[in-house]
């Protein structure tokens, strides 16, 4: 049973420090983001109207998120004119509780799951397992994750941090039936989760799944997924539950021919999504589900700046081309969120009171790579300086902050720092005391210049 | 043209050389450069940092110090992006202090911008007989665009060997108090870079911001490249005059 994140312990820098140190994490990280990210940069570069794609993407999700209550009621009575069910969860606790009465009402003990990121979120799986209920991971990374008893640590491929030799080693231990002879080429690896999902999805009663898009006009629920296994989730079982964010929504169905462009080429690198599902209600003999999970996005889309996080579809482009992440890893972001996108979304999802949640807007060097990714214009680094603004300072930083824009705010001032400083150039040690060692650590300083700019130029200029 | 050099804190206290270079390149192609004492720091350490009231302070300062001159120019990418790209986001629309700062930012300009777009120059003069490799930081390159401005500049300058940088692109790590706020994955970012470097085998690592250079030039000088450091400014200031005197530094 994957564990969840919600509690975890440490910060981004300590989680992030061992996490630089692990040559298997380093190598695999650097290649599988570098490959999606060169499949990315290729699929999106030959469209000539991508940057018109982003604008109109953006847009949608903009005008979505200003009348989200409107489209939400919507939303609500198509699904309901269509036969299904609709529930509203304020928070983790209320969508858990609704779903597993609503399994518990089936009389069944196991589910099957499509990839969802919000029920990872909430940490379904585990309200789940202690009312008795297994819930079977059916996308491969999601499995990987799983049965290693491991966390996600990417949005998309859920088990980057995996090679291939590790994932024949978690099969052979914990996956049955399995064949004895497993191999670690991907074709083997592929073909004994197969053996093993099939029965799954042929015995279980249940699904749950999550959704890339709601559509308000229709009540259709969209997933995309690549191997199939979603829509062996979403047709099979008699009962299917959905929890979706509330702000998945789109307006109408012409909306979504912009996102069925703008996701498969942001995501996977690819032109056309390999399996789309789309359901409207439920069908003869099928139940089915909506849970509308909130769980904080209210509170994010009453910020004038953060507001933007919540146009997100979750394709993880900005992951693949973060330089951070590629070096510290998913689980350093301690979210189901990781990467540039978790750094603005959890500390707004989750708040910033935890020293994890609060650690987060800083992990980013601010290099914009995400903002250019972004197949719907999320301005990432500019969230990140808001949320740093709003963050509880540490009282050392807060004085020597303080006391540097003291320095700065008056040329005298600065002037006379810069002098004592040209005075000590000699005996300022290699290596520096206290919190300013994280640079001498593994940085030479620059050497201190005999005077300084402004002192030349009164010398030179003035005279 | 009457144009204020925005020296930028970090060059004013540690790369004096680089705002030598500036004034010295900027007369030589006939401009009158001032430079009013009362600047010192744009802000960005402050704003970036999450300590938006001391930064909005020097942000003042800036737009006051500046006002009435036909060009302002900055030999820093990141420090002229957090001037034209964030101050705008510092204030309220419709204030006073947004109308200061749409008065004097469409005047502020990186040193390639103003060499290039505004004095329409792209061969400088320079003689500098050494192999360079550039680095494009992420505020020149994604927050200003300016493209291949300066690699433009670095060809025209007689005897420079440019070498590409491989994955040139990708942040160094330094990213303001990121460098010590994340030391063990901004030194990670910054190994990696100077790797590229060094697989350029160039002597000389040019980039338009010290304060990435700084932080990928310690990283060199620590490891004991014996790669040198120069920003744009200082390469394009040299001459045949200046490389016979020894370095410009």
């Amino acid at each position: 049973m994957s564990a969840t994140f919600i509690g975890m312990p440490g910060n981004f820098p300590q989680n992030a420090a061992k996490a630089v140190q692990n040559s298997q994490l380093r190598y695999n990280l650097r290649k599988a983001t570098h490959t999606i990210r060169g499949k990315r940069a290729n699929v999106v570069n030959e469209l000539p109207d991508w940057q018109e794609l982003r604008a109109a993407g953006k847009a949608i999700k903009d005008d979505t998120l200003r009348h989200l209550d409107r489209y939400l009621v919507q939303m609500e009575e198509a699904v309901t004119r269509a036969g299904g069910h609709v529930h509203w969860a304020r928070d983790a606790d209320e969508a858990n509780r609704i779903v597993t009465r609503l399994v518990q009402a089936t009389g069944e003990s196991e589910v099957v799951k499509v990839k969802s990121m919000a029920t990872q979120e909430i940490g379904l799986n585990e309200a789940l397992a202690a009312q008795g209920i297994t819930a079977y991971e059916t996308d491969l990374a999601e499995l990987i994750v799983q049965l290693g008893d491991d966390f996600p640590s990417h949005i998309l491929v859920p088990a980057i941090h995996r090679n291939r030799a590790e994932i024949r080693e978690i099969f052979l231990d914990k996956m049955r039936p399995v064949p004895a002879d497993l191999t670690d080429e991907p074709r083997a690896l592929a073909e004994a989760a197969r053996l093993h999902l099939r029965e799954r999805f042929l015995k279980s009663k249940v699904a749950v799944s999550g959704a890339n898009f709601m559509i308000a006009e229709t009540g259709t629920l969209v997933v995309l997924e690549s191997e199939g296994n979603g829509r062996m989730c979403l047709t099979l079982p008699e009962t299917l539950i959905s929890v979706v964010g509330i702000e998945k929504l789109l307006p109408s169905w012409r909306d979504l021919e912009v996102f069925m462009q703008l996701l498969p080429r942001s995501s996977t690198g690819e032109r056309m999504n390999p399996y789309t599902s789309m359901w409207t209600g439920s069908t003869e003999g099928q139940d089915f589900h909506l849970v509308l999970l909130d769980n904080g996005r209210t509170n994010v889309l009453a910020d004038e700046v953060g507001r933007q996080a919540l146009r997100c579809i979750r394709c993880s482009a900005c992951l693949n081309v973060c330089p951070v992440y590629e070096r510290a890893g998913g689980h350093a972001y301690g979210s189901v969120y990781p990467g540039p996108i978790g750094a603005i979304l959890t500390p707004q999802l989750r708040g910033m009171s935890s020293e994890l949640d609060a650690s987060l807007p800083y992990a980013s060097s601010l290099c914009g790579a995400c903002y250019e990714v972004c197949p719907v214009a999320i301005d990432i680094p500019e969230v990140l300086v808001d949320l740093r603004a709003k963050v509880h300072h540490a009282p050392a930083e807060r004085a020597g902050m303080r006391v540097a824009g003291w320095i700065l705010n008056d040329e005298v001032r600065l002037s006379k720092a810069q002098r004592l400083a040209s005075r000590f150039r000699k005996v300022v040690p290699k290596r520096l005391p206290g919190p300013l060692s994280a640079w001498t650590d593994t940085r030479d300083l620059p050497e201190i210049p005999e005077e300084s700019f402004r002192d030349w130029w009164e010398r030179n200029e003035r005279a | 043209m009457r144009v204020a050099l925005f020296i930028t804190c970090v060059n004013d206290t540690l790369f004096p050389g680089t705002g030598k270079a500036v004034v010295s390149l900027l007369r030589r192609l006939g401009c009158e450069v001032d430079f009013p004492t009362a600047q010192t720091c744009c802000g960005q350490m402050h704003v970036n940092t999450g300590y938006r009231q001391e930064g909005v302070r020097l942000a003042r300062r800036f737009t006051e110090v500046f006002a009435g001159y036909d060009a302002v120019v900055a030999p820093s990418g990141s420090c002229a992006a957090m001037v034209r790209e964030q101050y705008p986001k510092l204030v309220r629309p419709g204030s006073r202090g947004a109308a200061a700062i749409a008065e004097v930012t469409p005047k502020v300009y990186e040193l390639s911008e103003f060499l290039l777009d505004v004095l329409k120059v792209d061969d400088v003069g320079a003689y500098f007989p050494h192999r360079v490799t550039y680095h494009p930081t992420c505020h020149s390159l994604r927050g200003l665009h300016l493209g291949d401005r300066p690699t433009r500049l670095l060809q025209n300058v007689r005897g420079l060997e440019l070498v590409p940088l491989p994955a040139a692109d990708e942040c160094c790590g330094f990213g303001g108090t990121f460098s010590v706020k994340n030391p063990a994955v901004s030194a990670a970012m910054g190994a990696d870079k100077a790797r590229s470097v060094l697989d350029t085998g160039a002597e000389v690592l040019c980039a338009a911001d010290n304060s990435c250079l700084m932080h990928i030039g310690g990283t060199l000088s620590r490891q004991r490249t014996g790669v040198r450091i120069m920003h744009l400014a200082e390469i394009l200031a040299s001459t045949e005059a200046s490389s016979q005197g020894g370095d410009a530094q």
